[in-house]
């Protein structure tokens, strides 16, 4: 899959990729919305990032089901606890990088 | 005079927008060198990988194609897979939309280029608290975007040489994820709708196909925070 079936490809990607976040943006923006629609986009934030995290952390890949303690769970506690103590978003992925590091060494 | 203050006020924003730019591209070296890895034992050069990050920039869905083209998949089936894992942008463009009244069309159709899960929590947040703007925002995304394009090429160019598995790599959106969790959790509406969501998706993601979860749980609990919102105010309201 290479030259011209490669930048197809990447153009077809690049084009599905850019629409979505364009379209809310230009539709939207400076628009007043209803009450209801505000604090559903309110809400969004935290449901999006909560969504792509906590399958991560629970489900495994390989089987597809629950399990619990997975070393990304594990390594988890005290990242998020680090992340809600000290809100710093670096330390945050240094410390969980690193825990996560060592538990792979000694489990 | 004039002049001098623009300049100084266009420092100002280099350096905030740089401030708040810098953990995520923390986080971007390892994921992006890992990227470079997987691309380049794929059959990708460093140039393809890097026309690849430019043109698409958007972490899971390249990884996502890189696996499917090592597979045999052919290009339409890539897109549409792309589109799907990437709709959930369309949500984060929706919730950005509410700060950037005002702001140019053009520095819009610009921002939209660089809504990543990433660049979107960190200038979300830094919306709320107030004294930001489109040009802070759009110098967290243009450098988190720089960090992205040379991490996946470095990583195509060293990918060989670095053991599978070492510093904790594979962990590293994981504990991206969590930090930028973290800044949005100021509030027990958000504490709630962020858990709804979290088990919402575990279990939809052993129901649904591919990354339909996403938009699935986190459209329901978005939902339900808003209903549950109107019904507190109601009560309130008839005390």
């Amino acid at each position: 899959m290479f030259e011209l079936e490669y930048l197809l490809l990447i153009l077809g990607m690049g084009v599905v990729t850019y629409i979505p976040r364009w379209i809310p943006l230009v539709a939207l923006v400076g628009r007043k919305l209803p009450r209801w629609m505000v604090e559903w986009l309110d809400l969004v934030p935290v449901a999006i990032l909560a969504s792509l995290l906590l399958p991560l952390l629970l489900v495994s890949e390989d089987s597809g089901r629950i399990e619990l303690f997975r070393p990304e769970l594990l390594a988890a506690v005290p990242t998020i606890i680090f992340a809600l103590k000290i809100k710093s978003l670096s330390g945050t992925v240094v410390l969980g990088m690193l825990v996560f590091w060592l538990l792979g060494n000694l489990l | 005079m004039f002049d001098s203050v623009r300049r100084k006020k266009a420092g100002n924003d280099i350096l905030q927008g740089l401030i708040a730019a810098w953990p995520v591209c923390l986080g971007y070296v390892p994921i992006g060198l890992a990227f470079g890895v997987i691309a380049q034992q794929a059959g990708l050069t460093p140039l393809h990988i890097g026309i690849m990050s430019v043109f698409v920039f958007a972490g899971s869905a390249q990884f996502i194609a890189v696996s499917m083209m090592a597979g045999g998949a052919g290009i339409a089936s890539i897109i549409l897979t792309t589109f799907a894992v990437n709709f959930r942008h369309f949500l984060m463009s929706s919730s950005l939309a509410l700060y950037l009244g005002g702001a140019r069309k053009k520095l819009i159709s610009l921002f939209a280029y660089g809504v990543t899960d990433e660049s979107f929590a960190v200038n979300l947040s830094r919306f709320r608290q107030g004294n930001w703007n489109i040009n802070r925002a759009l110098v967290v995304n243009h450098t988190t975007n720089f960090f992205w394009v040379a991490g996946t090429i470095v990583g195509g160019f060293v990918g060989q040489f670095i053991p599978e598995g070492k510093f904790g790599i594979d962990y590293a959106l994981v504990a991206m994820f969590i930090g930028l969790l973290a800044m949005q959790l100021n509030g027990k509406k958000y504490v709630l709708t962020a858990l709804l969501a979290g088990f919402l998706a575990v279990f939809l993601s052993m129901l649904l196909p591919g990354n339909l979860y996403i938009v699935a749980s986190s459209v329901l609990a978005a939902s339900a925070g808003v209903l549950v919102l109107r019904k507190i105010r109601q009560v309130r309201h008839n005390v």
